[in-house]
């Protein structure tokens, strides 16, 4: 029988992001699941607060048969611009959020590429640095580009999500060194989106030093969703976890002792 | 992925290019074996090359591998999210004297094209059932239901629905504009067929007729600003085999030439009752239809793919893994049927599949889908409308700030 997942571990590291203080650390995706219903059951058993819908997804048709009439009051919504191809669109959706209540989180996807989904580093920064100024919590989806991230800091953005591998592809961490330089290098969280298909590469993320994973595809297309977005919620939680214990240094070879063959580099300071 | 001894004529359009991509084919096909097959489907990315094997009749032993390809490419990209839409007749004038077509200009069908009341209403009957994306046609009678009724008539659809769809005659890049700047955000252009012989012959007289003009219709409405552009030939026309081989190469020259167009294929096998007597279909069985949509799947992943009510409630809900990611509900295809009932016999073909939207919203979710009604937000209703109205949503839920 599947247990909400207890975050009391990291509870005392939240992840404080547009001024909210977010316990779990997973975000959850929602276009591609087979059944809305299935949200609050996603959201218990995963622990997981944050939630990205679609604004061009919400059918307006019936308010109470509706995706958001899915996601618990005590959940975090964050719209995002799914279907913008370029800066304009993503402002105007943004605004759209906004404007019906929806709160000033915004996750900014800009793509422009049918074919590979792979988001527009110039549009997003546009957008990004028109929604911050108007007060937007601003959270944009990006290649792993350290000079565009440098520039959505610059823009205001509150955090960037990365993305590992391609939307859907489930590769895991394919950028694994431009994220771990994004992290190095940029003062914001660094969310990974995008490409995680197994918990133990979300695990993997959060060990690297990412501030949070968001899923969607491996969750909604497994076959059990609910059972996998628990898998997510512990292994983000567990990889968190190690990257506060500290990971040990992983040696390239099994040992760093020189052979008495070569002598030793420094040995000429003793001559 | 590139193959420049075939695209090496795009630089005027697919026109150029037809006949090499049907030399690739012809070459393709006649040299495959169950070999090439497999070692096809064990690429990640299909080539023009690998696409013509998976056509090719060597193929049909490798169907169930190619299936579960297909559906597991489904699944990565479009989860189990399916789109619903319904077509909206305008009018039903038509200058042209297709053969296989209820609506040529010889039938003996009672003409009209609605007028803005009669939109709005037609809208309305729609809009009640969830349905927000629309997909408006006419016939080809420039002189009554050109350009500027079909521009009139989207506006008029996008105060209501967030899509709105076109499939009209072949349109100049200037009137594509003008449609899209009054609303439209998508085309469908069905070629027909890709063989210019045998499109001359089914295509006797009217504006129609001119094959080329019209298979660059998608071309000119993708530079015109439109979003998305839906590709189709009418299996059973030809040799379906090569007809949907140049359709997936005439939608990979438009993916190239516009990267950030939305790219779409339609499946129509063609359905009897409406065409000329003495028109004689060539069958395209069931096992040939899924070849197709698996073929077409596998080689252009990303790309959405409608089934329409030409197709049983049965095929329906089988072709849904294979790739299948739109789907019309409650059709009517005679004009003005939504809000008052249209006579069975002034229809542009009777249809397969008789579910309502609920009905059709209903099954899919009994197969593990969630239908998807909104897929945009167009902007020519106004935002503040929709500002209200998502307002309304969220306030009934208790989410958001």
């Amino acid at each position: 029988m599947l247990q909400t997942v207890r975050n009391d571990d990291t509870a005392g590291d939240p992840l404080i992001l547009g001024g909210e203080r977010l316990v779990s650390r997973l975000f959850l995706g929602t276009g591609k699941l087979g059944r809305e219903e299935l949200i609050p059951d996603l959201l218990r058993a995963s622990g997981a607060r944050v939630i990205t819908v679609a604004l061009r997804r919400v059918d307006l048709s019936h308010n109470s048969d509706n995706i958001l009439a899915h996601i618990p009051g005590d959940a975090r919504l964050l719209p995002n611009t799914s279907g913008a191809r370029n800066a304009a669109e993503a402002v105007r959706i943004a605004r759209l959020a906004s404007a019906c209540g929806a709160g000033n989180w915004i996750k900014i996807e800009v793509i422009n590429d049918p074919r590979n989904l792979l988001p527009d580093g110039y549009e997003t920064t546009k957008a990004t640095e028109t929604l911050a100024s108007e007060g937007f919590i601003v959270l944009p989806y990006i290649n792993p580009d350290l000079y565009v991230a440098r520039d959505l800091l610059n823009a205001g953005a509150a955090a960037v999500m990365p993305l590992g591998a391609p939307i859907g592809s489930n590769r895991g961490l394919q950028t694994k060194e431009m994220i771990r330089i994004l992290i190095e290098e940029i003062d914001l969280p660094i969310i990974v989106d995008a490409g995680i298909g197994a918990p133990s590469q979300a695990c993997e993320a959060m060990e690297l030093g990412a501030a949070a994973c968001l899923v969607n595809t491996a969750v909604a297309t497994a076959a059990d969703p609910v059972g996998m977005a628990a898998a997510f919620g512990r292994a983000v939680a567990a990889g968190r976890a190690a990257r506060l214990a500290g990971l040990g240094r992983v040696l390239e070879r099994g040992s760093t002792a020189s052979s008495p063959d070569e002598g030793t580099l420094t040995g000429f300071l003793d001559a | 992925m590139c193959n420049d001894d075939v695209y090496s004529p795009l630089a005027d359009g697919f026109v150029p290019a037809r006949a090499a991509c049907a030399r690739l084919f012809a070459e393709s096909v006649s040299a495959a074996g169950p070999g090439d097959v497999r070692r096809a489907l064990d690429k990640d990315t299909l080539n023009e090359k690998d696409f013509a094997l998976l056509l090719s009749p060597a193929a049909s032993d490798e169907l169930e591998t190619t299936a579960r390809r297909a559906r597991d490419e489904t699944m990565r990209r479009f989860g189990r999210a399916r789109q619903l839409f319904a077509p909206l007749y305008l009018a039903n004038y038509c200058t042209n004297r297709c053969v296989y077509c209820g609506f040529h200009a010889g039938s003996g069908l009672k003409r009209r094209a609605l007028t803005p009341e009669e939109i709005e209403a037609e809208a309305e009957a729609l809009h009640v059932t969830g349905l927000r994306r629309v997909l408006a046609l006419t016939g080809d009678a420039p002189r009554r239901t050109g350009a500027d009724y079909i521009a009139a008539a989207v506006a008029v659809l996008a105060r209501r629905f967030s899509s709105v769809g076109i499939e009209v005659p072949s349109q100049s890049v200037e009137d594509y504009a003008r449609i899209a700047r009054a609303g439209a955000d998508g085309m469908t252009m069905f070629q027909e067929t890709y063989d210019p012989e045998l499109y001359a012959r089914l295509h006797p007289t009217g504006p129609k007729r001119d094959f080329a003009y019209r298979l660059d219709a998608p071309q000119r409405a993708a530079s015109s600003g439109m979003r998305s552009v839906n590709l189709g030939a009418l299996l059973g026309l030809g040799d379906w085999r090569s007809d949907i081989f140049m359709t997936g190469m005439h939608a990979q020259f438009l993916q190239r030439k516009f990267p950030g167009l939305e790219i779409g294929f339609s499946l129509p096998r063609i359905r009897p009752a409406e065409a000329d007597s003495a028109f004689r279909p060539s069958p395209v069985s069931d096992r040939d239809f899924v070849q197709a949509l698996v073929a077409l799947r596998c080689f252009m992943p990303h790309a959405c793919i409608t089934l329409s009510t030409r197709e049983s409630a049965f095929m329906r809900d089988k072709l849904l893994p294979l790739g299948v990611t739109r789907l019309s509900a409650g059709v009517c295809t005679g004009v003005g049927g939504y809000a008052r009932p249209t006579p069975k016999n002034n229809v542009q073909f009777a249809i397969s599949d008789g579910r309502s939207v609920a009905e059709m919203a209903a099954d899919l979710e009994k197969l593990g889908y969630r239908p998807v009604f909104s897929d945009w937000l167009l902007p020519g209703g106004g935002d503040l409308p929709l500002a209200g109205a998502l307002r309304n949503a969220l306030s009934a839920t208790g989410t958001g700030a």
